[in-house]
């Protein structure tokens, strides 16, 4: 792999950027692999980089049906941060922003981190009280959050209506600085390219279309492409996780649901920061283009059919003019949906399953892109050793069994 | 938006709805004496299928009633729609 510098830029340039290597080859898949990771997401791609990077797995393939970083990964609206409630998944999504932090450089991929801030606003009494408490839960587990007064939000958003006559009035805000976006595409660039360079195949266009076990034991799996074998197999598809776990004749406590977002036209810079409401269910950035990105609740209904229905982006919107009313004469450039793989209680499953050799990584549903780098650290832990990292151990299916949810609605709450 | 057709009301837009999530999920019968596992399957696990859904919806803004409607996730396209309680109708399984 030809190292990205400031010189081979230059170098480059001098040549019209026509010559720069490929970031990864597309090599044509091998009969058999020691371990074949099913989606080409940010998250398996990650899984495929740390397990060659960090438990020497020499033979690995990515199997991904489309392109790469098409699915939710190219569709998020890129929201990073690790504020959530419960010690379990604290520490999991801190896990992750830790290696956020200094990706570009390990990666040498400029992946866009920026910890610009997240403020999630209090509208009431009780959103201020839940905050709180979670700001305080945070606080215990070493993770940066503070509680912001409305002149304090007002200072820092001054686009904001704080007005006490507001529709949605600001009482306050939680606040984590070290929270931020990254560029989604790049995130997913950057790991196939390093996942290449370890050795991983990357293979696009190439759909499971069953997997094969013996005695309960993963054998392998059927392709547009051909049968492929594997020792182990790692699913990692989001939105299609109950798909493929029907090709294994498992039940996921899974429903999959479209999640919408829009940006506007591009705009002078009006918000260095990222502000979400959980109550009127509208979160919205800046990105570097100048486009804000808004995103919405989910559709109540399962689909598959990445579209979604108009009624749930007028609500975000309609939300959004009340909260930032200088938005109002903008105009709005694209729409999209991406299908979120919903879990009862708002948290992932990391985990093994009934069938040996057949690991599965879904659940994240509105949230996952900020886990990125932390959920394919954990899962190729969880499929090198057979057994869950620490930080995923309460991440298993069992926990439907057991009763040990991780109930993370508040956290979650509007998503992301 | 979907247009959805309520058995009593007719066609209506998505907004008067609210989904009520898979049909034929049913209690199982003593409950009381159901193992951690079978009790799991009941309350959590889904079939969440890419095609066709049964699944139910309810006329929040206009009869009330619950109903139950045929309807692929793929495609979005409802095939039928039917009466709570019955099994769907033969031409749209
Ligand atoms: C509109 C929207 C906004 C969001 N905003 C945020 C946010 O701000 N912050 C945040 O943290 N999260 C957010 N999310 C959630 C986040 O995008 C996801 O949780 C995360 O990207 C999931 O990554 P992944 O790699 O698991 O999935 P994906 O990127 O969806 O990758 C799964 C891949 O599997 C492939 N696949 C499926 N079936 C098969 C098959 N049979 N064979 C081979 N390949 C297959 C798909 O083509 C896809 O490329 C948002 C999601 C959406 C839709
Ligand atoms: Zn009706």
């Amino acid at each position: 792999m030809n190292r990205y510098s400031i010189f081979t830029l230059a170098r480059n340039a001098l040549s019209h950027h026509e010559h720069w290597q490929r970031a990864w080859r597309s090599p044509e898949p091998q009969r058999r692999y020691d371990v074949v990771i099913v989606g080409g997401g940010g998250h398996g791609l990650a899984t495929a980089y740390y397990l060659a990077k960090e438990h020497g797995v020499r033979s690995i393939a990515v199997l991904e049906r489309g392109l790469i970083g098409l699915g939710n990964s190219g569709r998020n609206t890129t929201i990073v941060r690790s504020n959530y409630l419960w010690d379990e998944s604290a520490h999991l999504y801190e896990h992750s922003l830790k290696l956020w932090e200094g990706l570009s450089r390990r990666l040498n991929f400029n992946v866009m981190f920026s910890q610009r801030g997240v403020l999630n606003l209090a509208h009431n009494l009780h959103d201020l009280r839940e905050l709180r408490r979670r700001v305080n839960a945070n606080r215990l587990n070493a993770i940066d959050s503070d509680i912001l007064t409305t002149q304090e939000v007002q200072r820092m958003v001054p686009a904001l209506n704080c007005a006490a006559d507001a529709r949605y009035p600001v009482l306050g805000a939680s606040l984590q600085r070290r929270g931020g976006t990254a560029r989604h595409d790049a995130v997913v660039w950057g790991f196939a390219r390093a996942a290449d360079a370890l050795g991983v195949d990357i293979i696009q266009n190439c759909e499971v279309t069953a997997i094969r076990q013996r005695d309960r034991r993963v054998t392998g799996v059927e392709t547009t492409r051909g049968s492929i074998a594997a020792d182990k197999l790692g699913v990692v598809v989001a939105g299609h996780a109950s798909v493929l776990a029907q090709m294994a004749e498992i039940r996921l406590p899974i429903e999959s649901h479209p999640l919408q977002a829009l940006v506007s036209e591009p705009i002078k810079p009006v918000l260095d920061t990222v502000v979400m409401s959980n109550a009127v269910h509208v979160y919205v950035s800046q990105s570097d283009k100048g486009e804000l990105v808004i995103g919405a609740g989910i559709d109540a209904y399962n689909s598959y059919s990445q579209r979604g229905s108009f009624p749930v982006v007028e609500a975000s919107v309609s939300a959004l003019v009340e909260l930032f009313p200088s938005f109002r004469r903008l105009k709005m450039l694209r729409q999209w949906a991406g299908i979120v793989d919903v879990c009862p209680d708002a948290s992932p499953i990391i985990s093994k399953t009934p069938v040996r050799g057949l690991y599965f990584n879904c659940g994240w549903g509105t949230g996952g892109f900020k886990a990125t780098p932390g959920s394919g650290h954990v899962f190729a832990h969880t499929i090198a050793r057979d057994e869950p990292h620490a930080l995923n151990a309460a991440f298993a299916l069992e926990r439907f069994t057991t009763g040990a949810l991780v109930d993370e609605h508040g956290a979650a709450a509007v998503a992301h | 938006m979907l247009r959805i057709a309520c058995p009593w009301c007719g066609p209506r837009a998505e907004i008067e709805f609210s989904y009520g999530g898979e049909a034929h999920i049913a209690l199982p019968e003593a409950a009381d004496a159901l193992d951690d596992a079978a009790w799991a399957q009941y309350l959590f696990m889904r079939t969440n299928p890419k095609g066709r859904h049964l699944e139910r919806w309810v006329h929040t803004h206009g009869c009330r009633r619950w109903f139950n409607v045929v309807r692929d996730t793929a495609s979005e396209r409802i095939a039928a729609v039917y009466q709570p309680g019955a099994e769907p109708p033969e031409d749209a399984r």
